[in-house]
C-alpha cells in the first residue's frame, strides 16, 4: 500500500532546508526526506488499540516545518524515524483491531502519545491529570520515541493508504452532523481551544491574535466561542484570512502591520519607539516566528500575557521588555482535558462543538490524492499567497463534503 | 497692459492637450470637443509699496474701529495671532505677507511702549510648525527676538491651562479659545487670505479654538449646508463663525483684524507654463514643461516631493485692510473675487481635476489619499459661488497618483483613519461616530502638543470637507491613482482619462457636458 514516509537523511535534510529557504516552504519535496513509497500496516502495539484507515488527512505547520528541514533539534529525541506523518486524521475504524469501537465507525484521531497509549502505568503527573498533551513519557514506554502519531516509528500515520494504529483513548467518534472536511479541523481545533482556554481571557480583556493561517483562524473561532473578549483584533496577512477572522468572529480583521494600530488605539496606548505603552491584555501568537514574538511583545501590555500557539524553533529576539514590563510568555501546546469551571471536559469534546458551530470545514481548501504529494505539500506551504487555509490527503473515495452527510 | 481676466475656453479640434496637475508631475489630456476649460485671471498688479500700504491700512482702519496707534499703550497686553503653515499655498518668497505686517504691527506696539507683547500662530488643530516654517512666516528678526523668550508661541488646543471658556452661542454652540489672546487688552490677527474662505471671524473662532469650541461647526451636519464653504453668505460654517466671533467681541476680546490679499502669480518663472494657457505656450514654455515633466518622472517620489515643496511662491500682496473684523472681512473677499473670480455659465456633467503635491495640510509633507480627497471635493469642488460647477448627480474625475502613503510624523491618525474608519465607511455622517475616541486618544494628544503632527481629530475634518460634494455628487473617479487607496475612499480608480470619462458616461450618460477647472492657480467659478 502505498504511503508517505519521512527518513532520518541529514543530507535530505539539509537540502529541504536549503531549497526551502530559497524557494520558500513546501518547494523541496523533490530533495527533502519523504518519499512516496509501499508500506506495510504497522502492527497493533497491544490491546486496546485499534487499526484506522485515513479518509483525510490534513498538513499542519509542523507538518511543513519538518519536510522544509526547519523543525528544531529540540524534537529530535522525540520523535522516532522513519515515520508516516499526518497526525489531522478522520478515517474509520479498520478490521482487525483490539479495542472496543465497532468497525466502521468514522473517528477523528487524537494523536498525542501519552502514558496510556504507552503503556506506562501508572501514568506522569500530567497524563493523571488529563494534559496528555504534556505527558512527560512521550520517548519511553512499550513504543518507539514520538510525541503524537505522525512522528512516531510505531504507528503509522495519516498520509498512507496503509492506515495507522491508534489507541482508544486517542480515538473520537465522528457524529454524523460533521462533514469529514469539519472532522479533519478537529485536531487544529482542538490546539485553538486549548490555546484559548489556556490564554486565561478574562471578560472584556483585549485579545489580539497573530496569524491568519489554520491556527490563527480555528483560534479566533475558538476564542470567539469560548471566552468573552472586551476586543478581539487578528492580524492576517492576506485578504481571504481577514474575511474569514471576521466571519469567525474578530471584531477586526487587519494586516499584520496594523495590528499593532489597532491594538493602540483600543488600548488608547502611547507608543515609544514602537513599544505601546499600554497594549493587549492577551496577544496570541499564531505564527511562531522572531518577528511574530517581537511584534507581540511591542503590543502586549505590561503584566500582559504572550501566548505562542505557532510552532516557533530557534530564534533570536530581545526579552529586554518582557523583563521590564513583566509580560508572561506561555506557550500552548495540543490538548488533553480542559478545566472550565467546575467540570473537567476533553478537548476534542470542546472542539468538535467549536467546529461545529463555526463551521470550520469551510477552511479545508483543497484535497490531494496521496500520489500528487509535491504539489499538496507545496500549495500548503503557499497556502495564504494561493488563497486557501487547509490543504488536505484525500486518503478514500468515501470521504464526505458538506456538513451532513 | 491690465491682466487679462479668467476665461472659458470651449475645446475644438485645434485646442492642443490640456495640462493636467498629476501630483509630483503633470499629465497632458486631450479632453472632448465641446469641453469648457476655465483659466484663472491673470495676476493682478501688485502693491507697489507693501510696506506703506500695509501702514496705511493700520492707521485708518476700517469700520468701527481706531488706528492701531490709538489702541496702543503702555502696560498693555498685546497679543499678535497669525496665520500657520497652511497659508498660502505654495509657501511665498520672503518676506512673507504675515512678517511684513507683523514688522509694522510691532513697530507701532514699539513707538508706543508696549512691553508685554506675544504672539501666537493660530494652528487650531493643525500641526505645529518647525522653526524653520516659522522663520520663514514671521522673518528672523521677530523669531530671534521672541522665540527664545518664549513670547513665540504655537496655539496649543489642548493645554487646559491656556483656554478659556467664554460661553455659549444662542445656538449653543461652545466658545473656548486661547486664553492669552482672549484676556489680553488688544488681540491683533493677521491673515493671508489666499481663497474667500479664510479670514473674517473664522480667525479668531477656529484658528485659536480647542476641539470643544471647533466640534461645533467642523462636522458633516455643518459642511453639507455650507454651499459652498467659499461663499461666506451660503455657507453654515461662516454662520456658526460669525455667531462665535460675535460672542468673542461681546467677552470683551478687542479685536484688530488685518486681512491680506495675494494676487494669482503662483509660481516662479522657470515653472510659468503652468499659469500660461496651453495655446499661448512659447517655444520656452514647451520646453520647461517637457524638462520639468522628465526630470519629475526620472525622480523618486521622495526627491520629487522635495523639490516641489521647496518652490516659493513668488505672490505679491494686493490689498491689505485692517480694523473692524466684519468690514475687513467685506472689504477684502472683495478683493479675492476681484482676483480669482470666473463667470461660467451654467453647470457640466462631469468636472475634471488636476489635483497638485500640495494642500493647506500637507506642506513639507505627504499628500495622503484622504488629502487628496479634501483637495479635490473639499477645496477645488467648493471653489463655486452661486451652484456648483458641477450639476447634482455629475461625476468628478480627479487626477493624482493617490499613494498608499502617510507622514506617520505630520497625519499618524490619518493612518488610523484610512485603516479603521474608512475601511469600515466613507459616510461623513456615520464616520462621526468615531471622532470622540480620535479626537481625546491621549497617543494623538501627545503627538499633536509635543511632535508636528496634526491633530487626531484632523482627518475627519477632512473627511467632513468632503461632504457636501460626497452628497451632491454621483461618482468620483480618480485617474492614475493607487487603486486599492482610491478604493478605500470609496471612490473608482481609472487607468486614463479616456477610461474615467467612459466610466463617466455610466452615471451620466452618453455625450455629456465636461468643465476642467484649469488650477492651480486659484480660480474661483460664479455659476450662473
Amino acid at each position: 500500500m502505498k504511503g508517505l514516509l519521512v527518513e532520518r537523511s541529514l543530507p535530505r535534510f539539509a537540502a529541504a532546508r536549503l531549497f526551502s529557504s530559497i524557494g520558500g516552504s513546501g518547494t523541496s519535496t523533490s530533495v527533502g526526506p519523504l518519499r512516496l513509497t509501499d508500506l506495510e500496516a504497522p502492527d497493533l502495539p497491544g490491546p486496546g488499540w485499534h487499526r484506522v484507515q485515513p479518509l483525510l488527512a490534513g498538513i499542519c505547520g509542523s507538518d511543513l516545518a519538518t519536510l522544509d528541514g526547519h523543525s528544531s533539534r529540540y524534537f529530535e529525541g522525540i520523535v522516532s524515524f522513519p515515520f508516516v506523518p499526518g497526525h489531522e486524521v478522520v478515517g474509520v475504524v479498520d478490521e482487525g483491531s483490539a479495542g472496543g469501537l465497532p468497525a466502521g465507525t468514522r473517528v477523528v484521531v487524537e494523536p498525542v502519545l501519552g502514558c496510556i497509549p504507552r503503556g506506562i502505568d501508572p501514568p506522569c503527573a500530567a497524563c493523571a491529570d488529563g494534559r496528555v498533551g504534556g505527558c512527560e513519557r512521550v520517548a519511553f514506554g512499550h513504543i518507539a520515541p514520538g510525541l503524537q502519531i505522525g512522528f512516531c516509528a510505531d504507528t503509522g500515520g495519516g498520509w498512507s493508504h496503509a492506515g495507522l494504529v491508534a489507541h482508544g483513548v486517542q480515538l473520537h467518534p465522528v457524529p454524523d452532523a460533521l462533514s469529514d472536511d469539519d472532522a479533519v479541523m478537529v485536531e487544529p481545533t482542538a490546539c485553538a481551544v486549548h490555546a484559548a482556554l489556556a490564554a486565561g481571557v478574562e471578560p472584556g480583556d483585549t485579545v489580539a491574535v497573530l496569524g491568519g493561517g489554520t491556527v490563527g483562524l480555528t483560534t479566533t473561532a475558538a476564542l470567539r466561542q469560548l471566552a468573552s473578549p472586551g476586543a478581539l483584533l487578528v492580524g492576517a496577512k492576506y485578504p481571504h484570512q481577514r474575511q474569514l477572522a471576521g466571519e469567525l468572529g474578530a471584531d477586526l480583521a487587519v494586516t499584520p502591520a496594523q495590528l499593532a494600530r489597532a491594538v493602540r488605539r483600543r488600548s488608547r496606548s502611547l507608543t515609544i519607539s514602537g513599544q505601546l505603552s499600554g497594549g493587549a491584555d492577551i496577544v496570541v501568537d499564531c505564527v511562531g516566528s522572531a518577528d511574530s514574538v517581537a511584534q507581540s511583545l511591542e503590543m502586549v501590555r505590561p503584566r500582559g500575557r504572550v501566548v505562542l500557539v505557532g510552532m516557533p524553533g530557534k530564534m533570536n529576539i530581545d526579552l529586554a521588555s518582557l523583563w521590564h514590563r513583566e509580560v508572561s510568555l506561555a506557550g500552548a501546546y495540543a490538548y488533553g482535558s480542559e478545566r472550565t469551571g467546575r467540570s473537567v471536559r476533553r478537548t476534542f469534546d470542546i472542539a468538535m462543538e467549536v467546529v461545529a458551530a463555526a463551521r470550520l470545514g469551510r477552511l479545508v481548501s483543497a484535497r490531494y490524492p496521496l500520489e500528487r504529494f509535491e504539489e499538496a505539500v507545496a500549495h500548503a506551504g503557499a497556502a495564504g499567497r494561493r488563497g486557501a487555509v487547509k490543504v488536505v490527503f484525500e486518503m478514500h473515495p468515501r470521504s464526505r463534503k458538506g456538513l451532513t452527510s | 497692459m491690465s491682466p487679462r481676466p479668467g476665461f472659458v475656453l470651449e475645446v475644438d479640434k485645434s485646442t492642443p492637450p490640456t495640462l493636467f496637475w498629476h501630483g509630483e508631475g503633470f499629465r497632458l489630456e486631450r479632453l472632448p470637443t465641446g469641453s469648457r476649460v476655465l483659466y484663472a485671471p491673470e495676476p493682478l498688479d501688485p502693491l507697489t509699496d507693501p510696506v506703506g500700504a500695509i501702514r496705511h491700512a493700520l492707521l485708518h482702519p476700517l469700520g468701527d474701529a481706531e488706528p492701531l496707534s490709538a489702541l496702543l499703550r503702555p502696560g498693555m497686553r498685546l497679543t499678535i495671532a497669525f496665520d500657520d503653515v497652511s497659508l498660502p499655498l505654495p509657501p511665498m518668497r520672503r518676506p512673507d505677507a504675515r512678517q511684513l505686517v507683523i514688522e509694522q504691527v510691532l513697530d507701532f506696539a514699539a513707538e508706543a511702549g508696549v512691553d508685554d507683547v506675544v504672539l501666537i500662530c493660530a494652528l487650531a488643530l493643525h500641526r505645529r510648525m518647525t522653526e524653520a516654517e516659522l522663520r520663514h512666516a514671521v522673518g528672523d528678526r521677530v523669531y530671534d527676538a521672541f522665540e527664545p523668550q518664549g513670547l513665540l508661541q504655537q496655539h496649543d488646543a489642548e493645554d487646559p491651562d491656556n483656554l478659556i471658556h467664554l460661553g455659549l452661542t444662542d445656538h449653543g454652540e461652545d466658545v473656548e479659545i486661547n486664553k492669552r489672546a482672549a484676556t489680553s487688552d488688544l488681540l491683533v490677527y493677521i491673515n493671508i487670505n489666499l481663497v474667500p474662505m479664510d479670514g473674517g471671524h473664522k480667525s479668531v473662532a477656529t484658528g485659536l479654538a480647542s476641539y470643544r469650541s471647533l466640534r461645533h461647526h467642523h462636522n458633516a451636519r455643518t459642511m453639507q449646508q455650507s454651499r459652498s464653504f467659499m461663499d461666506q453668505h451660503r455657507s453654515e460654517l461662516h454662520t456658526s463663525n460669525w455667531r462665535m466671533g460675535r460672542l468673542i467681541a461681546d467677552s470683551g476680546v478687542k479685536v484688530f483684524q488685518i486681512e491680506t490679499t495675494l494676487n494669482t502669480d503662483t509660481f516662479p518663472p522657470q515653472m510659468r507654463f503652468l499659469e500660461r494657457r496651453e495655446w499661448e505656450w512659447s517655444a520656452k514654455d514647451r520646453a520647461a514643461y517637457v524638462a520639468t515633466s522628465a526630470a519629475l518622472a526620472r525622480t523618486p517620489d521622495r526627491l520629487a516631493r522635495q523639490v516641489l515643496h521647496s518652490v516659493r511662491s513668488p505672490y505679491r500682496l494686493t490689498s491689505v485692510q485692517a480694523g473692524e473684523v466684519e468690514a475687513v472681512h467685506a472689504q477684502t473677499t472683495e478683493n479675492v473675487y476681484k482676483q480669482q473670480l470666473v463667470a461660467v455659465e451654467g453647470q457640466t456633467d462631469i468636472l475634471t481635476l488636476g489635483l497638485p503635491y500640495i494642500c493647506p495640510y500637507n506642506v513639507n509633507s505627504i499628500m495622503n489619499p484622504i488629502l487628496v480627497a479634501c483637495l479635490g471635493l473639499g477645496y477645488f469642488f467648493n471653489m463655486y459661488k452661486g451652484r456648483p460647477l458641477v450639476r447634482e448627480g455629475g461625476v468628478v474625475i480627479m487626477s493624482h497618483p493617490t499613494p498608499w502613503a502617510f507622514h506617520p510624523g505630520h497625519h499618524p491618525s490619518y493612518i488610523d483613519f484610512f485603516e479603521q474608519v474608512l475601511s469600515e465607511t466613507t459616510d461623513p455622517t456615520e464616520v462621526g461616530k468615531y471622532e470622540e475616541a480620535y479626537a481625546t486618544d491621549p497617543w494623538y494628544v501627545h503627538l499633536y502638543r509635543t511632535g508636528n503632527a496634526y491633530h487626531g481629530v484632523h482627518p475627519f475634518y477632512m473627511w467632513y470637507w468632503c461632504a457636501h460634494a460626497l452628497e451632491h455628487l454621483g461618482g468620483v473617479i480618480i485617474v492614475g491613482g493607487d487603486r486599492a487607496a482610491v478604493k478605500r475612499l470609496g471612490f473608482t480608480p481609472a487607468s486614463t482619462m479616456a477610461d474615467a470619462l467612459e466610466m463617466a458616461s455610466d452615471i451620466v450618460g452618453r455625450d455629456p457636458s465636461l468643465t476642467h477647472l484649469h488650477s492651480p492657480p486659484l480660480l474661483m467659478s460664479d455659476v450662473s
